[in-house]
C-alpha cells in the first residue's frame, strides 16, 4: 500500500540491484516459506489453537497447528507472533469500494452491465479495506434498480488493474454475482416501478424472458443457425438460471424478503439475501428456504423506511434458526476498516462468538462459492489471513497485518499504511456517494 | 411535575454565568419583550441506589464496590459500599460499571426523525441561508424513537436542535432523554446558535451562498446588522436627548443575533476544513462572540491556533465517513486535541441517511481505542461535555447535589460486546437493557 510511484521506483531499484548482484530473492509468495510462530490461531475449521504455528508457502497454507506439533522448516522466514491473534482474512459479501457503477437511470433491469468495467482499484477505499483485514470482497453495482448488473468478487491483492484482483475460473469466467433489489430501493418514476407489486411483476417478466432465451439456446445446441442473437442481458441471465451466477438481493422489510423467496422458488436461481434488516421477523421462512443471509449492522434504525426495524439481534436470530449468516460493510455505508465491529455488535445482540467469526470468514466464502479456496486456515487453501493485536471482537484490537496469497498487503507498522488505517492529512478519498447504496432521494428511502 | 419553573430561552443554563448581561438595558428589554416560550417542567425525581463493582464519579477517582444513592432525583451520596448507608426499602440496581449519564454534545435527534421522510426532518430549513430565529423547542419531538434508542445505551443528556447545512440554521437546546413533552425533556431551551462554514453551508442550485467566502461575508453582514439593531435599542432607552428615538420594531432574527453579540448565546460553528476553522476564529476575533467549534475534521492541523483561542471542540464522530470535507479526518482526533489540552466532547453528529443517528458511546469507544484512553474518554463523554455546554452544575459527574443521571453496564462500557443494563435519569429507571427497538421490543410493540 505504498503510493504507486515510490513503489515502482523501488521495484526498479530493487530489480537493478538484483541484476547487479546476481542475487535472486523472490518476493514472499513464490518459493519462500513464512512461518508465524506463537500466535493464538483461530482456524475457523477447527478449535482455537494457543501458541500456534501457521506456515505458508507459494501463496498457500501449508500447515496450521500447535507449536508442539508443527515442524517449522529450517529455511522458513520465522515471524514471532506471540500475543497476536491470527485468523482467516475477512470476507465482505457486499461492498462498493472502488466507485464502481452499475446500471444507469435508463431502465430498472440491466443485467448486462458489469461493475467489473468501472472499478478504480487505486482508490483509497481498497487500501482501507485491506487495513480492515478484508481479503475477499463482493463489489456490487450501485442500488436503485430491480437488477442493477453483475457483481464481481475480488481478492484484495495489491494490483494495478482490476484483472490483478479478479478471481478467474479455469474457463476464464470472472467470478461474480447478480445484484437485485426490491422494497423502496428500486421505486421511482417510470420506467422504474412505482409499487412493490409492479416491482415483482417486472422482475418475474424478466425471468420469463430469460427462460424463453434459454429454450432458444438449448434448441440451437445441435444447430448453431438457430441460435438467438447475442444479448448481453440474456447471457447474464442464463448464468443466473444455471446457478453459476448467484443473485445478491438487497431486501430489508419482512414482506419484501418473502417476495424475494417467492421469486426464487418460482425460478430456482441461487440466492443470497442482502441487508435483511427485518430478517429476524421471518427467520423460520428464510431457514426453510435454505437461503443464506448477509446482514448489515447499522448503529441506529431508520434512515429510510425499510430499515426502521433493524436490530442488533438479527444475526443471532437468523443463526439460531439455522440460516447461513454472513456480514457485509456495504462500504461506504459502514467503514471497511471497522468491519470486525459488525461481528462484535452481533455478539452484543446475542450471537455466539463462534458463529460471528464463522460469519466473517467461512460463511462469507460459502456465500461467494469460494469456500474451497478461502474462509478458513486449512492447509491447501489460499494464504489469506490477518494478524490482530488481540481478540478480534474487542474495540481495542487493531488489524496489524493483512496477507493475501502469501503476500503482505497491509502492515500497520508502515507509516503509509498506518495513515490509511487511522486517517489524517493525505488519507483522503475522492470517492463519490452516488455510486453506492446511498440514495438520498425521498423515493429511495 | 413537582414544580413549574418558567424559563426564558434567552437565559437558559447561562443564567448564572452571565449575570452581568442581565443588568444591561438590552437584556432587560429582551427579557421583557420576548414572550415566554416554554415552561420547562421539572419531572418528579426518583429514589434509587446503584451499586457497582466500579463506580466512576469522573469528578474523582474510581470507587471499587461503590454506591451511588439518589434521593428525589438528586445524588445524595457517593462512596464505597462500606460507607454509604442505603435506606431500607429502596430499589438497588447492580452492575459492573457505573458511569454518570452520557452526554451527546451535538445531535439532531428529536428534530431529525428516523424515518427520514421530508415530513419528519425538521433539523434543516433551506428556504433561507440565515434563520437564527428558528427555535429548537418548536420542533423537538420528545417521543422520537431515536431518543429511546440512544437512552438505552446510557445517553441521558442531548444537545440537539437545528443541524449543520445552512449559514445559520437555527437554535439548539439541551434535553434529558426522557419526558413525553418538550417541556418535560428540556434542560436548556436555547443553548447555542447553529452556524456552518465551508462547503456544508453552500447552496447547490445556484442560490447564495455559492462558495465559502460568500458564506463568511453573509454571516458578517448579518452580525453587523444585528450590532446596528442593538445600538438602536440602546439609544431608545439611554439617549440623553430630550426626545428619545423610538425603539426599532422587534425582529426575531436580529434579536437572536444580538444575543450572540452580547456574549449570551454561544455560536456553535460547524467547520471541517482548516480554512473554515480559521474563518471561525477570525469572526470570533472581529465580533467577540462565544465560540464552540463543531466537527473540526482538520482541527488536528491547527492545534496552536485553537489552543490560543481558548475554545472548545465538539469533535466529529471518529466513525464519520472520510470523504469530501472530512477527507483528512483522523480517528485519533480526540486524542490529539486532548493531548494539546483543548477541551473536547463527543457528538453523534448529523447523518442524512443511515445510521440516522450515531451513538456517542460507540464513537467515544473508537476514540478511546485510537489513543484517548479510558479516563480521558470518560471525561469527554460526561463532565467535559457538561462544562462545554454550561450545564456542569446539573450533570456530568456523580457528585452529591447533581442530578441522579446514571448509566450502568455489565462490563467495560466501551467494549463492543458489553451491554448497558440500566439508564437512570433523575433517579427514575428509564431503561432496563438495550431492548428498545431491538427485535424483542419491536415484536412486543406488535409492529
Amino acid at each position: 500500500m505504498t503510493s504507486r510511484l515510490p513503489r515502482l521506483l523501488l521495484s526498479g531499484a530493487t530489480f537493478t540491484l538484483l541484476l547487479a548482484t546476481g542475487l535472486q530473492h523472490p518476493a514472499h509468495g513464490e518459493g519462500t516459506t513464512v512461518a508465524f510462530v506463537g500466535a493464538d490461531i483461530l482456524p475457523i475449521d477447527g478449535d482455537p489453537i494457543s501458541d500456534g504455528v501457521l506456515i505458508v508457502r507459494d501463496g498457500t497454507i501449508v500447515a496450521v497447528g500447535p507449536s508442539s506439533e508443527v515442524q517449522v522448516p529450517a529455511d522458513a522466514d520465522i515471524r514471532s507472533a506471540t500475543g497476536k491473534v491470527i485468523m482467516p482474512g475477512l470476507v465482505d459479501t457486499h461492498s462498493h469500494v472502488g466507485g464502481g457503477g452499475g446500471g444507469d437511470r435508463s431502465a430498472p433491469i440491466q443485467a448486462g452491465v458489469r461493475v467489473y468495467d468501472s472499478i478504480d482499484v487505486r482508490s483509497a477505499g481498497f487500501d482501507r479495506a485491506r487495513a480492515g483485514g478484508l481479503t475477499t470482497i463482493n463489489v456490487m453495482p450501485g442500488s436503485g434498480h430491480l437488477m442493477s448488473g453483475q457483481t464481481v468478487y475480488l481478492k484484495l491483492r495489491d494490483g494495478n488493474t482490476i484483472d490483478d484482483l479478479t478471481i478467474v475460473g479455469e474457463d476464464g469466467w470472472i467470478a461474480g454475482g447478480m445484484k437485485m433489489a426490491n422494497g423502496t430501493n428500486s421505486r421511482r418514476d417510470p420506467p422504474f416501478p412505482g409499487t412493490r407489486g409492479k416491482s415483482a411483476a417486472l422482475a418475474r417478466a424478466h425471468y420469463l424472458q430469460a427462460l424463453e432465451y434459454q429454450k432458444k439456446v438449448a434448441a440451437a445446441v445441435d444447430d448453431p443457425d438457430k441460435a438467438p442473437e447475442r444479448d448481453l442481458d440474456m447471457e447474464a441471465m442464463l448464468e443466473v438460471l444455471s446457478g453459476r451466477r448467484v443473485v445478491h438481493h438487497h431486501t430489508h422489510r419482512h414482506d419484501d424478503i418473502l417476495t424475494v423467496l417467492r421469486l426464487q422458488k418460482e425460478f430456482g436461481f441461487r440466492l443470497v439475501l442482502q441487508h435483511v434488516s427485518e430478517g429476524w421477523k421471518v427467520a423460520d421462512e428464510i431457514a426453510a428456504a435454505g437461503v443464506p443471509a448477509s446482514v448489515i449492522v447499522i448503529d441506529s434504525p431508520g434512515g429510510k423506511l425499510e430499515a426502521r426495524d433493524l436490530a442488533f439481534e438479527t444475526g443471532a436470530i437468523l443463526d439460531e434458526a439455522g440460516v447461513l449468516v454472513g456480514f457485509h460493510t456495504d462500504d461506504w455505508i459502514t467503514d471497511s476498516r471497522l468491519f470486525l465491529r459488525s461481528a462484535a455488535l452481533a455478539v452484543r445482540g446475542g450471537m455466539s462468538r463462534e458463529s460471528a467469526l464463522y460469519a466473517m470468514t467461512m460463511a462469507g466464502a460459502k456465500i461467494l462459492d469460494l469456500d474451497d479456496r478461502i474462509g478458513s486456515l486449512t492447509p491447501g487453501k489460499d494464504a489469506d489471513f490477518i494478524v490482530l493485536s488481540g481478540d478480534p471482537l474487542s474495540v481495542y484490537t487493531h488489524v496489524e497485518e493483512t496477507w493475501i496469497d502469501g503476500r503482505s498487503v497491509f502492515d500497520r507498522s508502515r507509516p503509509e499504511d498506518r495513515l490509511i488505517a487511522v486517517g489524517g492529512f493525505g488519507a483522503g478519498d475522492p470517492r463519490h456517494a452516488h455510486v453506492t447504496c446511498f440514495d438520498d432521494t425521498e423515493e429511495g428511502r | 411535575m413537582r414544580a413549574l419553573t418558567t424559563l426564558d430561552p434567552s437565559l437558559g443554563g447561562r443564567l448564572t454565568r452571565n449575570l452581568a448581561i442581565l443588568i444591561t438595558p438590552l437584556a432587560i428589554l429582551l427579557v421583557a419583550s420576548i414572550a415566554t416560550p416554554l415552561a420547562a417542567e421539572t419531572m418528579a425525581g426518583g429514589t434509587v441506589a446503584i451499586r457497582g463493582e466500579t463506580v466512576y464519579p469522573v469528578s474523582g477517582e474510581p470507587i471499587t464496590d461503590g454506591i451511588v444513592l439518589i434521593e428525589d432525583g438528586k445524588i445524595s451520596a457517593v462512596g464505597p459500599a462500606s460507607e454509604v448507608v442505603v435506606p431500607d426499602g429502596i430499589r438497588v440496581l447492580q452492575g459492573a460499571v457505573v458511569l454518570p449519564g452520557l452526554i451527546d454534545a451535538h445531535s439532531v435527534v428529536g428534530l431529525a426523525g428516523y424515518l427520514n421522510q421530508s415530513g419528519d426532518q425538521d433539523q434543516l430549513e433551506t428556504s433561507a441561508a440565515v434563520q437564527p430565529e428558528l427555535r429548537a423547542i418548536d420542533a423537538f419531538d420528545a417521543r422520537a424513537p431515536l431518543i429511546t434508542w440512544l437512552r438505552d445505551f446510557g445517553v441521558t443528556t442531548l444537545h440537539t436542535g437545528h443541524g449543520p447545512g445552512t449559514v445559520v440554521s437555527g437554535q439548539t437546546m439541551i434535553v434529558k432523554t426522557r419526558g413525553d413533552t418538550v417541556e418535560e425533556a428540556t434542560l436548556v431551551p436555547r443553548a447555542m446558535l447553529a452556524v456552518t462554514l465551508g462547503e456544508g453551508a453552500t447552496s447547490e442550485d445556484g442560490k447564495s451562498p455559492g462558495n465559502r467566502s460568500k458564506v463568511a461575508a453573509m454571516l458578517r453582514a448579518e452580525l453587523l446588522a444585528a450590532d446596528a439593531y442593538r445600538k438602536k435599542i440602546h439609544e431608545s432607552q439611554w439617549s440623553k436627548k430630550d426626545e428619545k428615538p423610538d425603539p426599532p420594531s422587534r425582529d426575531l432574527k436580529l434579536e437572536t443575533l444580538a444575543a450572540v453579540l452580547d456574549g449570551e448565546l454561544p455560536m456553535l460553528i460547524t467547520a471541517q476544513r482548516h480554512q473554515d476553522i480559521m474563518t471561525a476564529l477570525r469572526l470570533r476575533e472581529e465580533f467577540g462572540f462565544q465560540l464552540v467549534l463543531d466537527g473540526g475534521a482538520d482541527a488536528h492541523l491547527l492545534l496552536e491556533e485553537i489552543k490560543a483561542a481558548g475554545i472548545s471542540v465538539i469533535t466529529h464522530p471518529p466513525m464519520m465517513r472520510a470523504w469530501g470535507e472530512m477527507e483528512n479526518m483522523t480517528m485519533e482526533a480526540a486524542a490529539i486535541l486532548d493531548r494539546a489540552s483543548i477541551p473536547i466532547a463527543f457528538q453523534s453528529g448529523f447523518e442524512s441517511y443511515v445510521p440516522k443517528t450515531r451513538v456517542v458511546l460507540f464513537e467515544a469507544a473508537i476514540a478511546n481505542a485510537y489513543g484517548l484512553g479510558t479516563e480521558r474518554t470518560l471525561h469527554a463523554l460526561t463532565l467535559g461535555a457538561a462544562e462545554i455546554l454550561g450545564i456542569a452544575d446539573r450533570v456530568g459527574s456523580l457528585e452529591v447535589g447533581k442530578d441522579g443521571d446514571v448509566a450502568i453496564y455489565d462490563g467495560d462500557p466501551f467494549e463492543y460486546t458489553t451491554h448497558c443494563t440500566y439508564t437512570v435519569i433523575e433517579g427514575a429507571v428509564v431503561s432496563e437493557g438495550e431492548r428498545s427497538l431491538s427485535a424483542a421490543a419491536i415484536a412486543a410493540d406488535g409492529r
